[in-house]
């Protein structure tokens, strides 16, 4: 289970660059739950998720992950307990090593690594028979550099290695978004194949309604460094792509709305 | 051929520099230029021990030890203290060098008389060849020389094996991630900034060690005998990948050695040839600069002729 209780995070704080990318964000994800977060550019939605990464340090606020306080852990720490797939597909793995190579550091994540050969013939086919399973004919080819498959191949393999060891909290970061339509949607199968068949604590950010509305259990909504709506249960379920549309077209006019009202204040009393 | 054996044993200790140095600039992307110093701190500890009449193993380790603890400062200055990593290097390397007058003592320090490996290579060519000559192909060559020779290929190819196996375990396949992907590897546990460190100490150990080689073959161990042997290093990588290639990790391992054996005979010949022994590190840092951008001004005509082709084909 995640519990993230009332989040802060400003970046480039008393400069004219400074961001406030995080307002007070609290939200908890039940063991086994879905929850997506969608937002638009700029909403602090991949920020809400580095944060759980453990990418930087909080200014206010607390993140507990399975019964640990992880608040203060750094990112390699938290590794021990998160899976993670990233936006674009360069970042998640190896370029210049092998398919088999890379899976052999996923097969440590968090844990310790000592002078024991990398690549057993015990981890070698147990990879055979589950990147086979990914019905990509990558299983004969693991002595390949991961650096010469493509972007949905290789996003493929980044979301295996994440949940290889599985995880008590998988972060999906855009994980389609860098792909073309037919590998996203190979993609997002896999995930939700992946993620049920292991019931795995699960969050993905993405601007994709209808990502949202097909996958996971539960949506949070997150507009301007803050949560500004949540569905769940039966909510969730009746919800489709025009509602949250709606929703999101009611928050900018409100945001006009605001500025425009702001505006006129200052008009009149400055 | 008494030059052949003598470039061929220079060479191949000096593989251990370029070996060195393959961690640092292809593994972590590292131009490391602390081994201008740590191959002199190598060469100094193993110099002054074996004056001292230790024994020129635990002498020539003790020469390794001083290069990992160099590497590792430069490894903590650029990762702990956020240190640019050239910056770490040099800051480094100009400490190292009153680190190593004083164990010197002075700026030279000759081993005439002390036992050393080479006088292990003199007494082991006695004993194997019974003769102070040997027929090698047609060519008398000093069994000394040959016994060296033999004895460093041993070292040579043992070194290798260990870093072969080192790489590929858990430890070492996550240390070349670090340098591969440092994001990735950091999001599946792993401590980069420490990684960082041990590759760096173990790139100068490997130097050093080359260092304490060459003072004993050389029989002297100078305060300024690693002037420039970063561009040496890198020549011999440079020169190793266009010969091997670097697809593999065993063929990089075999790619270092090569390089750093056909760069000392391509510098033999030279000199041979009457090159200047003065202008041997103009020319070296010249042929890296070459090697460095050559590829860059081949892809870009490359480039160039691909954008001109349909333009001259509509």
């Amino acid at each position: 289970m995640l519990t993230v209780s009332n989040i802060c995070k400003t970046f480039n704080a008393g400069t004219v660059n400074e961001v406030r990318a995080l307002r007070g964000v609290s939200l908890t994800i039940p063991e086994g739950a879905f929850l997506i977060i969608l937002g638009g550019n700029g909403s602090g939605k991949s920020t809400l998720l580095n944060a759980v990464a453990g990418t930087f340090q909080l200014d206010q606020g607390k993140i507990e992950l399975a019964g640990e306080n992880i608040t203060r852990w750094p990112e390699h720490r938290r590794a021990r307990l998160i899976g993670r797939v990233f936006q674009n597909p360069f970042t998640g793995t190896a370029p210049n090593m092998s398919i088999a190579e890379n899976f052999a550091l996923a097969a440590r994540r968090g844990q310790g690594r000592g002078l024991g050969w990398a690549l057993s013939r015990r981890l070698m086919d147990e990879l055979r028979d589950r990147v086979r399973e990914l019905r990509m004919g990558l299983e004969d080819r693991l002595g390949n550099a991961i650096g010469s498959l493509s972007g949905g191949q290789r996003q493929a393999l980044t979301l295996l290695m994440a949940t290889w060891l599985k995880p008590a909290l998988l972060l999906l970061d855009e994980h389609t978004a860098a792909l073309d339509p037919k590998s996203a949607d190979l993609l997002i199968r896999a995930t939700a194949d992946i993620v049920s068949r292991h019931k795995l604590t699960t969050l993905m950010v993405t601007h994709s309604m209808q990502q949202a509305v097909n996958l996971g259990d539960r949506i949070v909504m997150v507009h301007r460094g803050a949560v500004a709506c949540r569905f769940e249960g039966a909510d969730k379920q009746r919800l489709r792509v025009p509602d949250l549309l709606a929703r999101f077209e009611e928050m900018r006019r409100r945001e006009m709305l605001d500025e425009s009202a702001a505006a006129l204040l200052e008009k009149t009393y400055v | 051929m008494t030059l052949l054996l003598g470039a061929l044993t220079i060479g191949l200790i000096l593989s251990l520099l370029a070996l060195g140095i393959y961690i640092s600039y292809r593994v972590f992307g590292i131009a490391d230029i602390t081994v201008d110093g740590s191959i002199t701190l190598g060469a100094a500890i193993c110099a002054v021990l074996l004056i001292k009449h230790v024994n020129p193993l635990f002498a020539t380790l003790a020469g390794f030890g001083g290069g990992l603890v160099a590497g590792a400062v430069t490894g903590v200055l650029h990762t702990k203290f956020n240190i640019n990593s050239l910056l770490a290097g040099i800051l480094v390397m100009t400490g190292l060098y009153s680190v190593n007058l004083h164990v010197m003592g002075k700026s030279n320090v000759p081993l005439l008389g002390a036992d050393s490996s080479t006088k292990w290579a003199e007494r082991l060519g006695h004993s194997w060849f019974r003769a102070p000559e040997v027929n090698v192909m047609g060519w008398l060559v000093g069994a000394r020389d040959l016994a060296m020779l033999l004895i460093v290929i041993s070292l040579i190819v043992a070194a290798c094996l260990v870093l072969y196996w080192f790489f590929r375990t858990e430890l070492g396949t996550a240390m070349r991630a670090s340098g591969d992907n440092p994001q990735m590897i950091r999001a599946l546990g792993v401590n980069v900034q420490r990684y960082c460190i041990m590759g760096l100490a173990l790139s100068n150990g490997l130097v050093a060690l080359a260092g304490g080689l060459l003072a004993q073959y050389q029989g002297f161990a100078d305060a300024q005998m690693g002037i420039g042997m970063v561009v040496w290093g890198l020549a011999s990588v440079i020169i190793g990948e266009s010969l091997t290639g670097s697809r593999s990790l065993g063929l990089a391992i075999y790619g270092a050695v090569a390089g750093s054996v056909l760069f000392r005979l391509l510098v033999a010949i030279a000199l041979r040839w009457g090159l200047n022994p003065n202008d041997l590190k103009l020319v070296t840092a010249l042929f890296v600069f070459a090697a460095l951008v050559l590829p860059q001004l081949l892809q870009r005509r490359k480039r160039a002729a691909t954008l001109a082709k349909p333009q001259s084909q509509s």
